[in-house]
């Protein structure tokens, strides 16, 4: 990797980090969602670095464009959420399970800090190649790989997207207010109606009885 | 200093810790969200990294696209939630789900 690669390394991972602790630690959720947009660029910058060209674009579109996006536009449903009073309840449970994860965060990154794999070179695309040059992360390649390796859980991918899409919509549409008189009005018909099969049955049942004893 | 494997993996590792303290810690449920996100985004790197210095295939790309999918189902899934959530109980604090608790 050249110097100018690795300086790109550090700035990225400077600015993932930070991002993502301004994700959790800043208070209001509009913020924490700038922050997380601001770790997504830098994600991406990361994968360009590791040769995934193609996965970077995707980052950028699917996060950057439409999650960070959805996140927003909740936020701008729901509104200047009012401040929640401090709880100070579970203040003890909090520290220990920051402390914890902080100490367990360190012993799994100074551990991995040292893995060693040899730099395999990835040749890139000579001038000469044209169209057919496979570059390893290049989008040829990659759906070569994805629609070879992957088809079956890709097609599943596309249902699951599906169904959570009716999902969401069936989950956050509610019921308007008239949508709710409908269904009390249908529900009233209903009990008219099978009152008026009651009455009616008893009044059959009287004549029934009432013919009985003149017979 | 020559960039490994080894730094990207304890990049993951630091980010990861972020995002489960951020889980356990915050109870906004849009920054719970945000902090699960920050997570899936961790191990996409992760395997985006083996897949570097392993190239023969695309497994770890493949499997990177495919949890940027997840994550996308999820995210529009959990905030409809989060919607049905604040009509209930006009608060998106996720102490206040406590309707089964009594």
């Amino acid at each position: 990797m050249t110097a100018g690669g690795e300086a790109l390394f550090a700035f990225c991972a400077l600015v993932a980090v930070l991002s993502a602790l301004g994700t959790v630690i800043v208070h209001s959720p509009i913020r924490a969602a700038m922050s997380l947009l601001a770790h997504i660029i830098a994600l991406s910058g990361l994968f360009l670095l590791l040769h995934a060209q193609l996965l970077a674009a995707l980052q950028m579109l699917v996060y950057a464009g439409a999650v960070v996006v959805l996140f927003v536009f909740v936020i701008m449903m729901i509104g200047p959420s009012v401040p929640e009073p401090p709880v100070l309840r579970g203040m003890v449970t909090k520290t220990a399970a920051i402390a914890i994860m902080v100490v367990l965060t360190a012993i799994l990154a100074f551990s991995l800090m040292p893995v060693h794999m040899p730099d395999i070179a990835l040749g890139p695309c000579l001038p000469g190649e044209g169209a057919e040059c496979d570059q390893f992360g290049g989008v040829g390649a990659f759906s070569q790989s994805l629609f070879l390796d992957g088809l079956v859980p890709f097609e599943l991918i596309s249902v699951l997207l599906t169904v959570a899409i009716v999902g969401a919509i069936a989950v956050a549409r509610g019921r308007s207010r008239e949508e709710v008189a409908a269904s009390q009005h249908k529900r009233d018909a209903q009990a008219k109606a099978a009152a008026e099969q009651g009455a009616r049955e008893q009044a059959m049942a009287a004549e029934v009885s009432a013919h009985g004893g003149h017979g | 200093m020559q960039i490994e494997l080894g730094h990207y993996l304890s990049l993951s590792a630091i980010v990861f810790g972020i995002g489960a303290v951020g889980f356990l810690v915050r109870r906004n449920v849009l920054v719970q969200l945000m902090s699960i996100e920050l997570m899936l985004n961790s191990v996409n790197l992760m395997l985006v990294a083996f897949n570097r210095y392993m190239p023969d295939n695309h497994a770890g790309q493949l499997f990177a696209f495919f949890v940027i999918a997840i994550a996308a189902a999820e995210a529009a899934v959990g905030l409809a939630i989060v919607i049905s959530m604040f009509r209930l109980r006009k608060t998106v604090h996720s102490d206040r789900a406590d309707t089964l608790r009594h």
